[in-house]
């Protein structure tokens, strides 16, 4: 999982692959492999802002007293929970993106989004 | 009957008489429509629903007293509780719903094996059952302080009025009952909170304001005998805290009554978004929460510091008819305050009265405290519901029309899974009149339990071709036999004597160890056996994908 995510991608930023391509399936491994790599950057800013700030640097950054809080309970506390709605906003919002531009989004016959 | 009584009686008969409409204008026959709503559900009331089901009496009623009590610690809930949908939104969601099954152990049955299935829903009823206790304790104690019954007797009332809407309306009923109980819980949580902000320090909204007060409390704290509030790991050494924490997200991630949630949604799509809605729904509890337990602490040590023991505030009196406040018989005037009943301190508090006490605690008129009963009951039967329906559909779809009965009609599975929910229910009833510690921590063994044996079969299913069956079964069950084990070593049940803590590790947190044994144990197995058939490989393929490709896109 985490070896597939190191290699960027060679098609991104470039068109959607082609119709008549569909015999192969190059273009799942790709769509498979951004999908896997948004997933982990932002487990990575969910593991850093919880369990870095909250838990491990608690103490350290509750030097630092911003409007009465100290700044590691602040995190452990308040901050990490906007940072996680946050975190599945942008998920959701790239991968809409994401199944559009690999043509995968769930469409009802009018092609709306179902 | 005193002003709170009346208004508590109006709030909790006014708002069950809405949830029974509901209930009963949506009640359904259909197998389908009882466990999955029919998959006809709006993105944003799916997410108020999952928010209802999902924050329970532990979040409502016993949550901000923990806080209050663990002070920084508290945090473990906080994060341990709302992390958990990042990796539900991101891991498991989307591509259960593209599965598109009823339960969680079907999923597992058709990844895996039957055989694995049957472990599954086993572990799915041990989880849910488990949970299911607490929230009849949480019930049970907002009944016996406002009818004032013995916590014993308030249990059952919970129990009776549990049992009569989940029976009667299945998923459907619950979906649309759960929104409007989420809209009574949090007006009921955000009201007193708001109004207790204002009081203390002039800022109405509690997540800004409770930073005002917290040099203060370290003080009074100290004062009275207490850590510092705002001192970390000052009840949990930082290990603990941080294996409770994860420990909670992945369980929130592996709950089968949370996960069946998204399978009640359209599309996709719709599973990432609800993931979104509830989270944001949740968040506005979880924010409130630590600032419910700061200010209530404030108050609540301000105002019994130094006085006398006849001349304590009437929450006092009113809450020790309950037996959840004790004060030590020879004490003349209040100095230490705890929630420890061995601490010997003069003022003894549950933290499951926290909250409900807080807006009596604050001194806010009668109709505030009643609307709080109400919510503390919203939660507590919301979640319960929820849960026993996993218990029913557990039991009917995967155990008894499996093995049983293969030609049941949907008629008897229905009563099957009725009478599953009833004899659920009754033993719930034991376990919440002797629960083996508080609502909050009662839930967290829950959790615990779903961290070491579904989330890490579900996601490996996912994202790793190669598990096997072999591998999922042996994971599954030594995850789920570790954990249950270090809970029972170390809380001393059922006969076996206590034991100390490993490496500080309480058992709270095992669910961590237990799923990283659970990960070690499938991946080997699977790895020393045959690699599944070409079918679920293909299938597994299938669900990485919202839909079948379609070039008209874009």
């Amino acid at each position: 999982m985490a070896e597939a995510t190191q290699t960027s991608p060679p098609g991104s930023g470039s068109a959607p692959p082609e119709k008549g391509s569909s015999g192969d399936n190059g273009w799942r491994k790709e769509y498979w492999r951004r999908n896997l790599r948004l997933m982990v950057i932002l487990l990575a800013i969910w593991f850093v802002v919880s369990f870095g700030f909250g838990i491990l640097l608690i103490e350290p950054l509750n030097e630092i007293v911003i409007f009465g809080f100290p700044l590691g309970l602040w995190f452990a506390q308040q901050g990490s929970i906007y940072t996680f709605v946050i975190l599945i906003l942008v998920y959701a919002k790239l991968m809409d993106r994401l199944d559009d531009e690999y043509g995968v989004s769930e469409r009802d016959e009018e092609g709306r989004r179902a | 009957m005193s002003s709170i009584q009346l208004w508590t009686t109006i709030a909790i008969v006014g708002s069950f008489l809405v949830y029974v409409v509901i209930a009963w204008r949506s009640r359904v026959k259909e197998t389908s429509g009882f466990y999955v709503a029919d998959r006809g559900i709006p993105t944003v009331a799916n997410g108020a629903a999952v928010a209802a089901d999902w924050m329970s009496a532990a979040s409502f009623i016993s949550m901000a007293g923990q806080i209050a009590f663990l002070g920084s610690d508290g945090s473990i809930y906080l994060m341990g509780w709302t992390g958990g949908y990042v990796l539900l939104a991101l891991l498991l969601a989307p591509y259960l719903r593209k599965w598109g099954k009823y339960t969680v152990p079907e999923f597992v049955g058709d990844r895996y094996s039957e055989g694995v299935r049957i472990v599954a829903a086993i572990a799915a009823i041990i989880v849910s059952f488990t949970y299911v206790a607490g929230q009849m304790r949480g019930g049970g104690i907002v009944f016996s302080r406002f009818l004032e019954l013995s916590v014993t007797g308030g249990v059952w009332v919970a129990a009776a009025v549990i049992f009569f809407y989940a029976v009667l309306g299945g998923m459907k009923g619950i979906t649309w009952t759960q929104v409007a109980q989420y809209t009574v819980l949090i007006i009921a949580y955000l009201i007193p909170a708001f109004a207790v902000a204002q009081k203390l320090t002039g800022i109405p909204i509690p997540q800004v304001s409770f930073g005002q007060i917290l040099a203060e409390l370290d003080a009074l704290s100290v004062e009275m005998g207490l850590k510092a509030y705002t001192e970390a790991f000052a009840s949990r050494p930082q290990i603990d805290v941080f294996l409770v924490t994860m420990s909670l997200m992945i369980g929130t991630a592996g709950l089968p009554h949370v996960i069946i949630r998204f399978y009640t949604t359209k599309s996709v799509r719709g599973a990432r978004y609800s993931a979104f809605w509830a989270l944001v729904f949740i968040a506005l509890l979880y924010t409130t929460a630590p600032a419910v337990g700061a200010f209530t602490k404030f108050n609540m040590l301000s105002e019994v510091q130094g006085k006398a023991v006849d001349a304590l505030p009437s929450w006092v009196a009113n809450w020790q008819a309950t037996g959840l406040v004790t004060i030590r018989p020879d004490a003349a005037v209040i100095t230490t305050v705890s929630n420890n009943p061995a601490s010997g301190a003069d003022l003894i508090l549950s933290n499951d009265i926290l909250v409900l006490a807080s807006p009596e605690i604050a001194g806010l008129p009668a109709p505030i405290v009643g609307l709080v009963a109400a919510g503390g009951l919203a939660a507590a039967m919301s979640t319960a519901a929820g849960l026993l329906l996993v218990i029913s559909s557990s039991f009917s779809h995967d155990l008894f029309f499996r093995l049983v009965k293969r030609d049941a009609s949907d008629r008897q599975r229905l009563l099957a899974g009725r009478i599953a929910m009833g004899i659920a229910v009754l033993i719930a009833v034991y376990a919440g009149i002797n629960p083996p510690a508080y609502v909050a921590q009662v839930v967290a063994f829950a959790f615990g339990l779903a961290a070491s044996t579904f989330f890490p079969i579900i996601v490996l299913g996912i994202f790793w071709k190669r598990t096997t069956a072999a591998g999922a079964a042996a994971g599954m069950i030594t995850g789920l036999v570790f954990t249950l084990s270090y809970m029972i070593w170390t809380l001393g049940l059922f006969g076996v004597p206590k034991h100390d803590h490993i490496l500080d590790i309480s058992p709270e947190g095992i669910g961590t160890i237990g799923a990283i044994v659970n990960f070690i144990v499938t991946i080997m197995v699977s790895k020393f056996t045959r690699p599944p058939s070409e079918r679920v490989v293909e299938m597994v393929e299938n669900i990485r994908y919202p839909a079948e490709r379609s070039v008209a896109a874009r």
